[in-house]
């Protein structure tokens, strides 16, 4: 009995849900952002399907805002895994005039993805959408289904969710309707950390500690870029910062930070006082502000 | 183990509205320092906006715009928190009245259950259902947590009286006394939660906090014998692995071994296990919970759906069944109704042959009933189109439920524990 394998649960739960996936859909797909959580997803795909190669294409909903180091973290990735990439970007829907760019001090191309995913779901006829939300994130991500049900429109109607009882998962879907899956739905930020680090997995440049022309503004240090609107009052500086969170450089906020090693960056996560989502300048719009984007389809 | 090496506790928790069962997950939280600035920021700002002179932290757990609203929580949330050894992940579920399909629920996934009482008002009706639903799903370990002390004077002799009437319940159940823990606290005030109350020198047992980390995951799980429904066939047809045909799955109930003699449900063929994979590595034994894939020893037809298990230890092969049910879904199940039966992985049609009685959750018996409603619990009978390999729900929870989904909204509209 020496060699008896003891699984982690966490990460028997999220294969579990992946193959679930895989077996209950015709046309998975896997977003991809770059970012650590979706990273961890495709570790956790090729786990559940090795030796095979994971069923499923990654789409990239692409804002044209995202750090270049993540876009050529995100082509070695694939081209190193042999997968396929999908790419739609916000810009095409921009041009198309189906959504309108916003203007001014805050203005974030975050929300027009949402129309962007919406199209490329009906494009590809895609019925289940798996993502790397979790529900320590925030408040109302907490009462997200492993299996979330979205209508024609991609809406969540959170008062009518499908329980979700034992590990059994029900997908079955009317035409039309798609579902969003979160196999890392009962992951902390720290379990995703302590796993890039057991697992060995690789991650974009800009998690670790780099200088970085930024400013601040509300308490918040914002890249300094010609994507960013700043004042002309809002100073220019050079700092040692990472990013805990990989969004677009309009949403997203660094951290100061010295943390230059995965060892450093997982010790910092522990002592953090600051959660994830307190450097997301988009949620900081009101307190219902994850909530009220949920209900019309964002991620 | 999870993943930082930390042992994992699942806590469903059950309470009436305003026993303070957010609070005390404010609390819980606060105290393992998992609050962070921002958080706690946030919490006092909304509390200050309410005028409370003391820090809401149910507003830390009532995620949703309709909820902060009313004050109550609608749905289930699932918190994390952890302290140095132990991680845990709380299901947090509503106390109303129509709510029971929400604690069945949150319930199905833990393995401790947390039920508040007000100590002012003592066990009530909402009491007994949640300790009923505990002992329908066979909760591992109950914590009865007393809570309000503060506004009972930290008084003994309620907390006895409370204890006395909940040990009159838990005679009526199946339970037994070592699965049941009682603790005084008031979770608004930190006492007995993390530290231990001065207030109350009379109770000599353990904080909250000090409880749940000495439970054992372990203790808290089943063992019975192996289940190893298939729910995907990896077929790589690559060169390295031209004739890799691995059947992917969870593992439940016990562990396997490569070389293990096994059978095939439905078809009844006998193999052996020739190797067990988990991404790269090849093991020899997996424990259960384990997410494997496995090969065989000789060229058998499998395909999702399909289960293997331990030659020797063959589940029931049948095409009836009585189970009881909890209806989880406004749509009565009603007799002759017509469902999906999702068991496990696998589905099946199932027709209601007969609703036998309705439960009283109360522990009073049972009465004649024609339908199911929304949160009813009932025993059912049922006749399947094809017949599902399954256990009790007694010996083996994964293995003995089921859900039932509607045919025309696929809603997941039952939940059923096989007897």
């Amino acid at each position: 009995m020496s060699n008896l394998f003891i699984p982690n649960p966490k990460e028997a739960e999220s294969i579990h849900i992946l193959r679930e996936v895989a077996a209950q859909f015709e046309r998975p797909v896997l977003l991809f952002s770059g970012g650590k959580d979706s990273i961890t997803l495709v570790r956790l795909a090729q786990k559940a399907f090795f030796p095979a190669k994971i069923p499923f294409p990654l789409l990239h909903v692409d804002t044209g805002h995202n750090f270049p180091e993540t876009i050529e973290f995100r082509d070695k990735l694939v081209s190193e895994l042999g997968l396929e990439l999908i790419v739609r970007n916000v810009q095409d829907s921009i041009d198309q005039g189906k959504v309108r760019e916003e203007r001014g001090r805050y203005a974030s191309r975050n929300t027009l993805q949402t129309t962007t995913l919406l199209d490329a779901i009906e494009e590809f006829k895609f019925d289940a959408c798996i993502g790397g939300a979790r529900r320590d994130e925030e408040k109302a991500r907490a009462k997200e289904r492993v299996f979330s049900v979205r209508d024609d429109f991609g809406q969540w109607d959170e008062k009518n969710q499908r329980p979700e009882l034992f590990d059994m998962l029900n997908g079955k879907i009317h035409v039309g309707q798609n579902v969003r899956v979160f196999p890392i739905s009962n992951w902390t930020e720290l379990d995703v950390w302590e796993y890039i680090k057991t697992e060995n997995i690789e991650i974009p440049s800009i998690y670790f500690a780099h200088k970085r022309e930024v400013f601040f503004r509300d308490g918040m240090i914002w890249t300094a870029n010609e994507h960013v609107y700043r004042e002309q009052t809002e100073l220019v500086e050079e700092k040692m910062v990472r990013f805990r969170t990989v969004g677009d450089m309009t949403c997203t906020a660094a951290v100061l930070s010295e943390a230059v090693t995965l060892d450093d960056v997982v010790a910092e996560i522990r002592d953090s006082t600051i959660s994830e989502r307190g450097a997301r300048i988009d949620d900081k719009r009101s307190e219902a502000a994850m909530e009220t984007r949920k209900k019309v389809g964002y991620f | 183990m999870d993943i930082q090496g930390r042992k994992l506790i699942k806590i469903a928790t059950a309470g009436s509205v305003d026993d303070g069962k957010s609070t005390l997950i404010g609390r819980l939280l606060y105290d393992t320092k998992s609050l962070t600035t921002d958080k706690i920021e946030a919490i006092e700002r909304s509390s200050r906006q309410r005028g409370y002179d003391y820090l809401d932290f149910s507003l830390a757990t009532d995620g949703l715009v309709a909820e902060r609203e009313q004050g109550i929580t609608i749905d289930v949330a699932h918190i994390y928190f952890n302290t140095e050894k132990t991680n845990f992940i709380v299901a947090d579920t509503p106390g109303h009245v129509e709510y029971t399909r929400n604690m069945v629920t949150g319930a199905s996934t833990s393995n401790v259950a947390i039920i508040l009482i007000d100590a002012r008002k003592g066990v009530i009706e909402q009491t007994y259902r949640h300790f009923f639903i505990s002992n329908l799903l066979r909760i591992s370990h109950v914590v009865v947590a007393i809570n309000k002390m503060d506004l009972v004077g930290y008084d003994e002799d309620i907390y006895l009286k409370i204890k006395a009437d909940f040990d009159a319940l838990v005679e009526k159940s199946d339970f037994r006394q070592e699965q049941i823990t009682f603790i005084p606290v008031s979770a608004l005030k930190g006492e007995n939660i993390a530290r231990k109350s001065e207030h109350m020198p009379w109770y000599l047992g353990n904080t909250l906090l000090d409880h749940l980390e000495i439970l054992e995951p372990a203790d808290l799980q089943e063992s019975t014998v192996a289940r190893f429904p298939i729910q995907y066939v990896i077929r790589p047809k690559t060169e390295a692995y031209h004739d890799f045909r691995g059947f992917s799955g969870k593992l439940y109930g016990g562990s396997l071994k490569v070389g293990d003699a096994v059978t095939v449900l439905p078809s009844g063929n006998e193999s052996t296990i020739k190797s067990i994979h988990f991404f790269d590595q090849e093991l020899e034994e997996a424990a259960p919970g384990s997410s494997i894939a496995i090969t065989l020893a000789t060229e058998v037809d499998c395909s999702r759906g399909d289960m293997i298990v331990k030659s020797g230890f063959v589940p029931k092969s049948e095409k009836t069944l009585s189970a009881t049910i909890c209806q989880v879904n406004s749509k009565a199940l009603r007799v002759g109704g017509k469902y999906i039966l999702q068991h496990g992985i696998n589905r099946v049609l199932a027709k209601v042959d007969q609703i036998e009685s309705r439960i009283h959750t109360d522990f009073t018996g049972t009465e004649e009933a024609e339908q199911l409603k929304l949160n009813d619990i009932g025993r059912v009978h049922f006749r399947l189109s094809k017949p599902i390999h399954f256990d009790s729900y007694h010996d083996n929870k994964s293995n003995g439920s089921f859900i039932l989904i509607d045919e025309g909204s696929y809603d997941t509209v039952s939940v059923g524990f096989i007897e």
